[in-house]
């Protein structure tokens, strides 16, 4: 299994979706719900019987709607499309049902619309409208970007603009995240060893850091609180951070992994929290103390530093944290190719690998108290 | 009368020598000539006491006759008695007639004595009188020459009076005289009017109250005053050399003129003049450039040797004659003068410092070591006088020599990377076929070898700084600082650190990004050489350094060579790494291209193992030849291949995709799924991009490692055909086949193979696996 998400829409239980793949049986997506207090995970599955789900990613606006990218398989084809849909309602709030019979109370998704790709080409994912009211999303299909307009509470959904990258060599995008930053109108993808800003008003490439990786660039993530901050991970073992205003130089670069980087994802709310996945079967969680947003040592002004006086008097006594490997958790025994925070509690995290277990973690409490103190 | 004393005396003594000579010719008895006599005139009591009594001696004095008689008688034969007698009796005959002879001679002597004696009695008597005359007369003179005195005393007077006068006049004669000298000379040798005005002054002072010699005074004094203005004028305004501005300071002091004014008037003198020889010195030099824009300044036009001797002797010599000369005027009161020395040779400093900067090339070194010897040596005298300027100077010379050695350091790193270059080239210049170029260890030989050399070579030009017949190398800096600080951390391990920077930054650096990487075979060598450095370059290179230059024990602390050592492990270990990464990557590459663009599903019956894998397989097989010239073979797991290969084959055929098809019947994946985690809990956790050893196995492990992997990863991402499944199994057999022996340990190659295929066949839509028997059949034709 490939596909994780946090519901994003969801603020206070900590759930997550997960879709399988599987070529032989129908597919499902698993709803995880993780009871904190009780340290009791329920799961609630939905069919999905499409296809294997290569992306699936949630609805900022309603719980309840979902987009996935599916393996639509035929003899000799395979192609890769994306829908949108809605969960049943019960689900849509984690209803508690006991685990044992989620198999027998299988429900299915409907439908609510295709994104229709065939003059495109493979979907290879779907991006929300971060701070939206679930109306756009845009999709990255072979080497074009779509963007679409979700109408009739999303019964359909209409492509209002869209645009190629042409050039020479490998042009696939590999995966893309949108910013929140700027009132939601940049994007960022990545193709082969380059990422590329857009901007999806006029649908222009803004930015491009060429050979960003030395080998592939898998994912990207945007600083919540930092609107220039961009990590990028790729096949050459490295999570790397850019300034897109200066695109020449990576501001920081991490080689823990010992193999490809799939996933690099901020924390939420505290930046410095960066969660890994590679498939060295490894989940690295790093503190990046030195470019988050956070005050941190001398880099902070003069007057911020009053400011932040004024606030945290105790902020001078404590000892700024260095960049650091928080910790590595070697609970998967296969590649992780997904990592997720969770949208409720900013401490919680969960991690996908190939052989189909999901393993959720926390920050280790003494970080977490550092931080918040 | 005298005459006749002595004509007697003599006469005496004629008589006692022919009484000597009759003695002797009397012959027999007689032994001594003088014996008989004075025995017989003085009889000496103690001598005959003394004498043994032989009454027998018909000589000695106890001779008793008729003992004699007796023993003759009662002795002798009669013959014998008879010739005694007769001797006897002729000895006294001749005995009588030498008296009779004594008694005349003696006679005639005493008679004529008493006529001497009698004529000195009349002698005597008249010689009386003619004394008392000569009393007389005497008397006499002396009268009449205390007259004359008398009588010429008061001319003599007069005579002494008149001779005094004149003097006093001539001596007047000269004073007056003072004020037209002092003119004639002041023009042309105000040297000897200062002497003569110094000699007319005493006299001038202490006769002033007296008009006349006061006005010679005014005059001489207006004269003085005038040829003081003068030397003034010429002090002021002449260029004077060091000697004429001496002399006429001098004269000016003489001149009683105020002494501090002097002196600061001297000093602006002696000022100018260094100015300007400062100003020549300068000339020299090529114009400053503060901007730094000037591509390349004009190459000086002496060297620097000419410089600095044309510096010291004219400007050190200048400052020491007028420091010298400056002490011998106004005392030992160096108050003025040690700023003013002190403002000056700072400027020279920065002057000579300017034209050190100026021999940017490596020049000649000795010249160098000579040039700031001298310069050295020259100082010496000055900073006698100068002590401040002392630390000033050593530290110039210090900086210089430090200047040098970094600039030794920095082209060592030129060279060094010239070196690199010529390895590039080498290793990128197409070779023809059938010739080979040279090999990889004759390259890392060579630059190794080139590289020391030239170390050794800078080394021995450094140590000319600290040779023995250096003035400089005394100094305590060069004794210990340098040795320790410039030399051995400032460019040996400074070098070294260098040199494993520059090796990491092949691994580090720019080669994802833009500039173009270094071939992986570089990588490899330089891998070699830090590794070769680490084991044993390291020591000697500071055995060596030490041994020339012999660090102090309170000498700062030294980098210890172990750290060296480290680093260039580090170093070593990042580019080996690194070359694994690159040749992973490049094998990598390969694989995830084939992989991602051939259409899995549609794909026909395999018949032969992909064009791909032959490549990838003869890609490693060169890997290992390269590797395999410069690291050693290293160590396999303990396992005997053929053990393993059967476990292998057991193991693969239990559960991969294999004859035994049932367990992967798509009824049962959760099976295959628990097999897999199962095998893998007992399995050690393979890194994929982890750090290799320093030997052929290893690095070709960690590269098949990556390779394999991409493998995994790629197949996990697309969806295969039934045949396409079968292709995969091919190929994963093929390489199985090949590369097995290349890695270290087996286990990893085949775990990953067989995770290739579980993956294969869990990506499948269709996973009906081959006959094994056919898979082997395939790979073994192609």
């Amino acid at each position: 299994a490939r596909a994780l998400t946090p519901q994003t829409a969801e603020t206070d239980a900590i759930r997550f979706l997960v879709g399988t793949q599987s070529l032989r049986y129908d597919n499902q997506i698993h709803i995880i719900d993780f009871d904190d207090e009780n340290n009791i995970i329920n799961k609630n599955v939905l069919l999905h019987q499409v296809g294997e789900i290569w992306h699936i990613s949630t609805s900022p606006a309603d719980k309840g709607v979902v987009a996935t990218c599916y393996n639509k398989t035929s003899d000799t084809k395979v192609m890769t499309c994306a829908a949108v849909w809605r969960m049943p309602k019960e689900l849509e709030s984690g209803s508690h049902e006991s685990p044992d019979d989620s198999s027998s109370n299988t429900q299915t998704l409907e439908l609510l619309c295709h994104l229709d790709n065939t003059a495109h080409g493979n979907m290879a994912c779907v991006m929300w409208e971060p701070m939206g009211d679930g109306k756009k999303i845009i999709s990255l299909a072979d080497n074009n970007i779509l963007l679409w307009d979700l109408q009739e509470s999303s019964a359909k959904a209409v492509l209002s603009s869209s645009t190629a990258l042409e050039g020479k060599g490998q042009l696939k995008f590999t995966s893309g995240r949108w910013s929140p930053h700027h009132n939601c109108t940049q994007i960022a993808t990545a193709n082969d060893t380059t990422v590329r800003g857009w901007d999806t008003r006029s649908m222009r490439q803004i930015y491009c850091i060429e050979n960003a990786h030395g080998q592939l660039v898998r994912d990207l993530d945007f600083n919540p609180n930092k609107q220039y901050y961009l990590a990028s991970c790729g096949d050459d073992c490295k999570v790397k951070f850019w300034d897109t205003r200066n695109v020449t130089e990576p501001v920081k670069t991490l080689e823990e992994h010992s193999h490809w980087v799939w996933n690099v994802r901020y924390n939420h709310s505290h930046d410095q929290l960066i969660l890994t996945g590679s498939s060295d079967s490894r989940v690295i969680l790093s503190n990046m103390v030195s470019i988050s947003s956070e005050p941190f040592g001398h880099m902070v002004d003069d007057d911020e530093l009053s400011d932040q006086e004024d606030q945290h008097p105790e902020e001078k006594i404590k000892e700024p944290l260095q960049d650091s490997v928080i910790a590595t958790y070697e609970e998967h025994e296969d590649s992780v190719y997904a990592v997720e925070w969770s949208s409720a509690d900013p401490w919680l995290f969960a991690s996908l690998s190939y052989d189909g277990r999901l393993v959720i973690n926390r920050v280790p409490r003494a970080l977490k108290y550092h931080i918040l103190l | 009368m005298a005459a006749v004393t002595a004509g007697n005396g003599a006469g005496t003594g004629g008589g006692g020598s022919p009484e000597a000579a009759s003695g002797g010719s009397g012959g027999g008895g007689w032994r001594r000539p003088h014996g008989p006599l004075q025995r017989y005139y003085g009889p000496s009591t103690a001598e005959a006491a003394e004498a043994a009594p032989d009454p027998t001696d018909i000589n000695g004095p106890h001779f008793d006759p008729e003992v004699f008689m007796t023993k003759v008688r009662s002795e002798c034969p009669l013959g014998q008695l008879l010739a005694r007698e007769a001797a006897l009796g002729r000895e006294i005959r001749a005995l009588d007639s030498d008296m009779q002879t004594l008694l005349y001679e003696n006679y005639n002597k005493f008679i004529s004595a008493t006529d001497t004696i009698r004529k000195m009695k009349v002698d005597f008597r008249h010689m009386e009188a003619e004394m008392d005359d000569l009393a007389a007369n005497m008397a006499a003179i002396s009268a009449s020459s205390a007259r004359v005195s008398a009588a010429l005393q008061d001319r003599h007077r007069r005579g002494a009076q008149l001779a005094g006068v004149q003097a006093l006049l001539r001596k007047l004669q000269a004073l007056v005289e003072v004020p037209g000298r002092l003119r004639r000379w002041a023009g042309t040798e105000p040297a000897r009017a200062l002497r003569c005005h110094a000699r007319a002054r005493a006299v001038l002072r202490h006769y002033r109250h007296l008009p006349s010699f006061r006005a010679i005074e005014d005059e001489s004094h207006a004269i003085m005053a005038d040829l003081a203005q003068r030397l003034r004028t010429r002090l002021r305004c002449e260029t004077l050399d060091p000697k004429e501005l001496t002399e006429c300071v001098e004269m000016l002091l003489q001149l009683e003129e105020p002494p501090e004014e002097l002196s600061e008037e001297f000093l602006s003198q002696a000022g100018a003049r260094l100015e300007a020889e400062l100003a020549a010195l300068e000339a020299e030099l090529p114009e400053a450039d503060p901007s730094g824009t000037a591509a390349t300044p004009p190459p000086p036009a002496s060297d620097i040797l000419d410089f600095v001797d044309r510096g010291s002797s004219a400007f050190v010599g200048t400052l020491c004659q007028l420091a010298g000369s400056y002490r011998a005027l106004f005392g030992e009161d160096t108050g003025r003068l040690e700023p003013f020395a002190a403002a000056l040779a700072t400027r020279y400093f920065a002057l000579l410092e300017r034209r050190l900067a100026l021999e940017r090339g490596l020049g000649d070194t000795s010249l160098l070591v000579r040039a700031l010897d001298r310069f050295h040596r020259r100082l010496r005298a000055l900073l006698e006088l100068l002590p401040a300027g002392a630390d000033a100077a050593a530290a110039l010379v210090a900086r210089a020599a430090r200047e040098r050695v970094d600039r030794y350091l920095r082209a060592l790193q030129t060279f060094f990377l010239g070196c690199l270059g010529d390895v590039r080239q080498a290793l990128a210049a197409p070779r023809p076929p059938g010739k080979e170029g040279p090999g990889l260890p004759d390259l890392l030989a060579t630059l190794a070898a080139s590289v020391l050399g030239q170390l050794k070579a800078v080394l021995a030009y450094v140590q000319l700084f600290t040779a023995r017949d250096v003035a400089f190398a005394s100094l305590p800096y060069f004794k210990g600082e340098f040795c320790v600080t410039a030399v051995r951390e400032g460019l040996v391990v400074a070098f070294v650190r260098w040199l494993c920077r520059t090796a990491r930054g092949f691994a580090d650096g720019p080669a994802e990004r833009g500039a173009p990487a270094a071939p992986p075979a570089l990588l490899l060598l330089l891998a070699r050489l830090c590794l070769d450095y680490e084991n044993s370059t390291i020591s000697y290179i500071l055995t060596l350094t030490d041994e020339q230059f012999p660090p102090q024990d309170s000498g700062p602390a030294v980098t210890p060579g172990p750290a060296l050592c480290a680093e260039a492990r580090g170093a070593a270990q990042r580019l080996l790494d690194h070359y694994v990464q690159v040749q992973g990557a490049a094998v990598a590459q390969m694989l995830r291209k084939s992989v991602e663009t051939r259409d899995w599903l549609g794909t026909v019956e395999p018949r032969n193992v992909r064009a791909v894998m032959k490549r990838v397989v003869e890609d490693i097989t060169a890997i290992d030849v390269q590797v395999g010239q410069l690291f050693e073979e290293g160590v396999r797991r303990a396992q005997s291949s053929d053990s393993s290969r059967r476990a292998f084959s057991v193991y693969s055929s239990s559960r991969a995709p294999g004859r035994y098809a049932p367990s992967y019947t798509p009824s049962a994946p959760m099976d295959t799924h628990l097999l897999s985690n199962i095998q893998k809990l007992f399995s050690e956790r393979i890194d994929i991009f982890s750090p290799v050893e320093f030997n052929k196995v290893s690095v070709l492990t960690g590269i098949i490692k990556i390779s394999l992997k991409t493998l995994l990863e790629c197949v996990r991402l697309r969806t295969l055909g039934r045949f396409g499944l079968q292709q995969v199994q091919v190929d994963g057999h093929y390489l199985q086949l090949y590369l097995w022996r290349f890695a270290s340990d087996e286990r990893v190659v085949q775990g990953l193979l067989d995770e290739v295929a579980a993956s294969a066949a869990h990506r499948c839509l269709d996973p009906v696996p081959m006959e094994h028997s056919v898979v082997e059949l395939i790979c073994e034709r192609g």
